[in-house]
């Protein structure tokens, strides 16, 4: 039954601007693809990814009125919970992942997309050839690491 | 595994019928013919009945198509109680093939249909047990406890309930038609991907869950907001019942993890239609990923089941020790505790795949930090039942075999957390035990308290006392015969899941097991008695609105409550309010207002059957079907959008007549 304020719908001010934002922060990523500039890919994901957040942010505050006023405040700790949430997914994803890959999978990239053809006599089953050809190679190449 | 013994099926296709052909009908399996028969024979005496007592249009008016949330919430434990018959049968089929099977002998179940019962059994009791009890046990509860009238959206309670339904029933077909996922509960790669699991069994899973997660999602967001938008004027966020507070951090849980187990299903479901390799062995695919993703979900999955319970107690021991809760700051801070850390644990599952000992450790440690608030809670009850004058009625008799069992299983959990002990322990029936050990003592032992509790607060009268410590002695003895064995062999080393085993010394291990799932066998049959007896005898034991002299606001109406809940708009000022109520001498005014409601719908239960419908298409790769389906459900959506007629008032005169019928019983 909360009366909507009008602070939660924006002034096309607002809104522009937003929308401003969001074009350049579209266009800079998209530009440094399409005109092939020269830089390392590493350093090129790193710019659209951390473009692509800020872009997050830009949404969040412009279009989905997220201030420390919406609804006494409860839009502003849903989010800071649901970041705090995903990031600790992401981060902890990536960490148990890495961990586990440096201990249990030591493949080199080369091997990661294997021609299951590549590996006679893996098929060890009637279950699909390609996918025995791959985990025994992926084992094979495991103990290799360990010796 | 096991397929090689299995007759499997030809892979054949049809445009008309998928690849669904007579050979999947198990007309051969002598079980499931009795057990089809037996359903189908009980089906047929229910319609008669039904129509020879002209029912079917109460149950369609009345509860199908309600959007009322105490009927919703009563309709999900009938659910509950409903799957946990077919749940608890698998249960006492693993007993008995383990008691059997030892030294050579194969018992009475081949491997490939011993490991379908394992895997319903985990599927059917986490997801359609335990879920939809504790959704029940909110629905009913939470709305009354902040002064509610409903739901903040009932259409979609109603819909919510019917899409858990729908899931129920896909796992309930693949009994008769086809197999179910033989892979454990929560369906690991590559062992559930498509070369090594082709049958629909895994399929039956990943719809089964998906539809019904549709449901628990929508449902976590109506709570939420119902709790955020609907309390009554006054009450403030630390006015709120316990149970409001631990079901306001069960729906964050909820909203939080379920999309996580949403998109690795999804991903999984891609694996195995589309040949895409998320968690393939070739190609990239990773199936340490899946185990990651599933148990980010998994961990907060056992809190979410448990955090709604540790709120009945607290609400149970509050009243039946005549003494407001002790330390309830520190309960609400524990259980907010609980709730973040829950998201910062779920490693703990699998110490043994392969992590470093820096992960290990962390997550190590997180996990026995978690135990700290649980701890903090259970000396809350303690202290909150030291010098009150306890009253040991039935929910009282479940809290303290909930606090002594719950104790126990947190304990061995702790001793899980130790990565060195984990890995001698890991997949080992002392895992077992441990987990059975938190939610039968905590969540089954906290549902039949619940029930007993709330129960006149539904229906108007009490469930009788002698049936009710029938039912708690038997499963609280059951309990320790069933699962204290299971501890000791998981210390000699004995794996979950066996069908069979050489070594003759653990078999009388097993028959101890088997004994108590008897007993709790006995217990869910007292259980059952009760209800029979206590509505036979429904005159004799009807109470008013506050048989336990309780504290919180769900006693201040009616008891069975009307569907508007209370009569008048209520002001709350401070905690335990109905408590304060009750000592000012409070009673309603006899000035009554037109009162708002919401109109029940079909559309949640139309769209539901749509959806299960869609299910059993895909499952069977009957494509028409599915498009066919699919279409419906959006189109009743969009069109349930036209639908303008979605209120009513109660005129002030209606509300006068019943609640002057309401004194009088």
């Amino acid at each position: 039954m909360s009366a909507h304020s009008e602070a939660s719908h924006g002034t096309m001010g607002q809104l522009m601007t937003g929308f401003a934002l969001a074009a350049i922060l579209s266009i800079i990523p998209f530009a440094l693809v399409m005109m092939e500039v020269d830089m390392a890919p590493s350093t090129l994901v790193a710019i659209i990814m951390g473009l692509g957040a800020v872009q997050i942010v830009v949404h969040l505050v412009y279009f989905l009125h997220l201030k420390s006023s919406t609804e006494e405040g409860w839009t502003l700790a849903a989010t800071v919970l649901a970041v705090v949430i995903v990031a600790i997914v992401l981060a902890g994803s990536l960490w148990v992942m890495h961990n586990m890959n440096a201990n249990m999978m030591p493949m080199s990239e080369g091997n990661m997309v294997m021609d299951p053809e590549a590996t006679p006599g893996a098929s060890m089953s009637d279950h699909g050839a390609g996918h025995d050809a791959g985990h025994d190679a992926g084992e094979a190449s495991g103990h290799e690491g360990h010796n | 595994m096991a397929s090689e013994a299995h007759v499997q099926a030809p892979e054949t296709w049809s445009p008309l019928f998928g690849r669904l052909t007579l050979d999947w009908i198990p007309y051969h399996e002598p079980i499931l013919v009795g057990t089809f028969s037996a359903i189908v024979l009980g089906g047929i005496a229910a319609v008669l009945l039904m129509t020879y007592f002209k029912l079917w249009g109460p149950l369609w008016r009345d509860w199908i198509t309600s959007v009322d949330h105490k009927k919703i919430g009563i309709m999900y434990m009938v659910l509950g109680f409903i799957m946990f018959i077919r749940g608890f049968a698998d249960a006492l089929m693993m007993r008995a093939q383990q008691a059997m099977a030892a030294g050579g002998a194969e018992g009475y179940l081949p491997p490939h249909h011993y490991d379908q019962v394992f895997t319903a059994h985990g599927v059917i009791m986490i997801f359609f047990v335990a879920m939809a009890f504790i959704t029940g046990i909110m629905n009913f509860v939470m709305p009354t406890q902040i002064g509610a009238r409903d739901v903040a959206f009932p259409f979609l309670n109603n819909f919510s309930f019917w899409m858990t339904v729908a899931g129920a029933l896909l796992v309930n077909i693949s009994l008769f038609i086809g197999e179910f996922a033989r892979v454990g509960w929560l369906a690991f790669p590559p062992l559930s991907g498509s070369a090594f699991s082709s049958g629909p069994g895994v399929d039956y899973y990943l719809w089964a869950l998906q539809i019904a997660g549709v449901g628990t999602t929508l449902s976590g967001v109506n709570l939420l907001a119902t709790i955020f938008k609907m309390r009554a004027k006054g009450m403030k966020l630390f006015d709120m019942p316990v149970f409001t507070w631990t079901t306001l951090c069960t729906n964050v849980l909820i909203v939080a993890a379920f999309p996580v187990l949403t998109a690795t299903l999804t991903m999984l479901t891609l694996d195995r239609y589309l040949g895409f390799h998320f968690f393939t062995n070739d190609l990239g695919g990773n199936a340490m990923m899946y185990v990651n993703l599933i148990w980010i979900w998994g961990h907060p999955e056992v809190y979410i089941l448990i955090l709604p319970i540790f709120g009945v107690f607290s609400e149970i021991v509050s009243t039946f020790s005549g003494k407001p809760l002790f330390g309830y700051k520190t309960m609400v801070w524990a259980t907010a505790c609980i709730m973040v850390l829950s998201f910062v644990v779920w490693l703990h599952h699998f110490f043994t795949m392969g992590s470093g000992a820096n992960v290990n450790t962390f997550f190590g440690i997180t996990t026995m930090i978690i135990a700290v608030p649980t701890g903090v809670k259970v000396f809350n009850w303690l202290f909150t039942m030291y010098k009150g004058r306890v009253r040991f009625e039935v929910p009282m008799l479940w809290t303290t075999g909930f606090i002594v069992t719950f104790a126990i299983g947190g304990m061995t959990g702790v001793l899980l957390a130790v990565p060195p002990v984990d890995f001698q322990l890991h997949n080992t029936l002392f895992l077992i035990a441990h987990f059975h050990n938190v939610i039968i003592g905590g969540v089954v032992f906290g549902v039949y308290a619940a029930v007993t509790f709330w129960w006149p607060k539904a229906f108007g009268f009490k469930l009788d006392d002698k049936w009710g410590r029938r039912t708690f002695w038997f499963w609280f003895v059951g309990f320790y015969f069933a699962f204290m064995p299971l501890y000791a062999l998981g210390l000699m080393g004995v794996t979950r899941r066996l069908q069979s085993y050489m070594d003759q010394a653990w078999q009388i291990y097993f028959i101890v097991a088997a004994f108590g799932a008897v007993l709790i066998a006995c217990g869910i049959a007292c259980g059952f008695i009760n209800f029979a007896v206590s509505i036979l005898r429904r005159k004799e034991l009807a109470v008013g609105g506050d048989p336990w002299n309780a504290r919180t606001l769900d006693w201040a109406t009616q008891s069975p409550p009307a569907h508007y809940n209370f009569p008048q708009d209520i002001v709350v000022s401070g905690r335990d309010y109905f408590w304060k109520m009750k000592k000012d001498g409070f009673k309603w005014s006899t000035n009554y207002q037109d009162i708002h409601m919401p109109n029940n719908t079909a559309t949640g239960v139309i769209v539901a059957a749509m959806a299960l419908v869609f299910g059993f298409a895909m499952i069977w790769y009957i494509w028409w079907l599915a498009a066919i389906s699919f279409i419906g459900m959006i189109a009743t959506v969009i069109a349930h959008t036209f639908n303008y007629n979605q209120d009513h008032w109660i005129p002030a005169a209606k509300v006068a007549e019943m609640e002057a019928k309401g004194d009088v019983a």
